[in-house]
């Protein structure tokens, strides 16, 4: 959950996702702007208790942009509780982590098998491979790793991390002073260019695609590669329904063309890419989602 | 007199090389003419001779020098990464500047006596994270990512065990360094993977009645007036509409100097400065090491800067010291 939602809705979302949603693993953490956590951290305990019982396993993420005393605190303290896989998603999290298992996010850049070896030396149990990654690295990655790999198959990109929070920019308010702007837009805000084209979303600090990420008709060729983890990055829509069509699809229990139409009619309105699976710009679209525009 | 800080100087071109020598620089940096480092451009960076015989007049100078072997090597093809850290070794480089882990720990094995750097792509932002570094591979020297305040700095000083150099001039570094894809997100090109950062092949230039739109790919970065200006259209320096409202969102078109911070620096315990600009021709980088030699120098011995006007040769005639203030974030 990369964006700043009402406490409540917050929690919500978990809980259903606990109740209701066919997945294994659940992140649960503050990923962009620590200010925000202050409004999750009470309902962390009843969020990870909620998952833990309905079976999931829970992994704590971590801040992307440690730089401070007390961005390092926050990792520090979810580390103590070794019960949990810790992601890191910036690589000072690793020194705090030494001798344990870890995780890594999609921010961590694991580009090739010389880094993909050295994590693994140092604990790496599971990598979510960087988003710009193309099928041949992906498959290269595959062939050689023991560690467990991630791709990130829905979902806006995560593309760009910044110290300056943009949401705040664009109200015309400095980063200290924030009034927390960015929890006014669920699912990012909307950046246009001069011409009216939709391009990208601003969460705070984060800068993330305004197209929703889909893979859901390469999971077949991810699988066969040796990728066994599919990543879903929340946005607001029907998440349950997003996470039972890509199982279905796993499951073989529905075709990836029907699912996709089944995911269009989930997030009405938005565009969909696979460009950074096929080799081209991120933004693009290859194969049945070229043909579904 | 206090050490002067080392003036650490772009060589895009042998010819670049040459001027910075002589405005001087301390140390120049450059890469290879390859995907290997993060200013990959047509027409920049040196062949295997041309770096041979920068070397050679370098060191005759007394000024040393830096292979930038920056980018994240492609999987399953380290050839070309594992061969530039080869060659700079093999050549007398005194330093290479890495960004990937796994490139790293090969340096590190294969050339236990090679000085290693850390390229601001590999954004290390806290003292933590470059301790990793250091532990790991032995790092000696950090070039820390335009996100730091000068407070923050001198913090991270206080606590590692490795050289910092720092950014003072040339263009802004928006998001963490290392980190942001958004030029392949539209290119298809990053700095990571090929080291470019929304790169000339995809840009073009539209004319629409007295106004010139200029496009990255398939998307309008800005569009300018007659009057105006016209800029490269590096993403994060476009002009967009957020909120109902058009702005550079992330960052107008400005430079960073931060020149009359070199006594905070100093104090900060920064070792050494850096000036981007390996995209640059001879003049500029002969006007601005210049600048840059003579303050650095009047900042050792405790005296008052040379006001220098440097604004000739900044993006969009303005001026900003980024993250070094607070009240930039």
């Amino acid at each position: 959950m990369l964006f700043n939602w009402p406490a409540e809705k917050w929690c919500d979302f978990y809980f259903r996702i606990a109740d209701e949603a066919p997945v294994d693993t659940v992140c649960v953490g503050e990923v962009v702007c620590l200010k925000r956590w202050s409004f999750f951290e009470p309902f962390v305990t009843d969020v990870v208790e909620r998952l833990q019982s309905a079976g999931k396993e829970v992994v704590r993420s971590t801040l992307s942009l440690i730089m401070d005393a007390r961005d390092l605190e926050s990792v520090r303290a979810i580390s103590v509780d070794e019960s949990h896989l810790v992601e890191v998603n910036d690589v000072a999290a690793l020194t705090l982590l030494a001798g344990r298992p870890f995780a890594t996010g999609p921010m961590v850049n694991v580009y090739n098998e010389g880094t993909l070896e050295f994590l693994e030396r140092r604990g790496a149990k599971r990598i979510s491979l960087p988003v710009e990654l193309p099928r041949a690295s992906l498959a290269a990655l595959a062939g050689r790793s023991k560690a467990e790999l991630e791709v990130h198959v829905f979902g806006r990109l995560p593309l760009a991390i910044s110290v300056r929070c943009f949401h705040a920019r664009a109200h015309g308010l400095h980063k200290d002073g924030c009034q927390f702007v960015c929890g006014e837009d669920a699912d990012g805000m909307s950046l246009t260019t001069l011409d009216g084209t939709a391009f990208l979303r601003v969460n705070g600090t984060q800068t993330l695609s305004d197209t929703y990420a889909n893979l859901v008709c390469e999971l077949d060729e991810l699988r066969a590669m040796g990728i066994g983890r599919f990543r879903l990055s929340p946005q607001d829509v029907d998440m349950v329904a997003v996470a039972r069509t890509f199982r279905d699809v796993l499951a073989g229990s529905r075709e990836p063309q029907a699912a996709l139409d089944d995911l269009a009619q989930l997030a009405p309105g938005i565009a969909f890419s696979n460009g950074f699976f096929h080799g081209i710009e991120g933004v693009g679209r290859v194969g049945p989602l070229a043909r579904a525009e | 007199m206090a050490r002067p800080l080392e003036l650490v100087c772009p060589a895009g071109t042998p010819t670049s090389l040459r001027a910075a020598v002589a405005a001087g620089a301390d140390t120049v940096y450059l890469g290879f003419r390859d995907s290997t480092n993060a200013r990959n451009f047509p027409g920049l960076n040196f062949s295997r001779p041309e770096l041979e015989a920068g070397l050679a007049h370098a060191h005759d100078h007394g000024v040393k020098v830096l292979v930038a072997v920056n980018t994240y090597p492609e999987a399953d093809n380290p050839g070309p990464w594992h061969r530039a850290v080869d060659d700079a070794a093999a050549f007398g480089a005194d330093a290479v500047i890495l960004a990937d882990i796994g490139l790293a720990d090969y340096a590190r094995r294969a050339h236990p006596n090679l000085r290693l750097h850390l390229s601001v792509q590999a954004s290390a932002s806290s003292a933590e994270s470059i301790r990793f570094y250091h532990h790991e591979f032995g790092i000696k020297r950090v070039v820390l990512p335009r996100v730091l305040t000068i407070a923050e700095i001198a913090a991270i000083n206080q606590t590692v065990p490795v050289e910092t150099e720092v950014f003072v001039f040339g263009a802004m570094g928006i998001m963490a360094e290392g980190r942001c894809v958004l030029s392949s997100y539209v290119t298809g090109q990053s700095p990571n993977t090929v080291g470019v950062c929304s790169p000339p092949s995809h840009v073009h230039y539209e004319e629409e009645g007295d106004r010139l739109v200029s496009k990255l790919g398939d998307f309008t970065v800005d569009v300018f007036g007659a009057d105006e200006p016209v800029g490269y259209p590096t993403l994060c320096k476009g002009r967009f509409v957020a909120c109902g409202r058009t702005s550079h969102l992330f960052e107008d078109p400005t430079s960073l100097n931060a020149i009359d911070m070199l006594p905070e620096l100093m104090d900060a315990g920064v070792t050494a400065l850096k000036i981007e600009g390996r995209q640059r021709g001879r003049a500029y980088v002969s006007r601005v090491v210049g600048v840059f030699r003579r303050a650095v120098d009047a900042a050792a011995r405790g005296e008052a800067l040379p006001v220098a006007d440097l604004r000739a040769l900044t993006e969009g005639q303005s001026e900003t010291t980024g993250a070094y203030r607070r009240t930039w974030h």
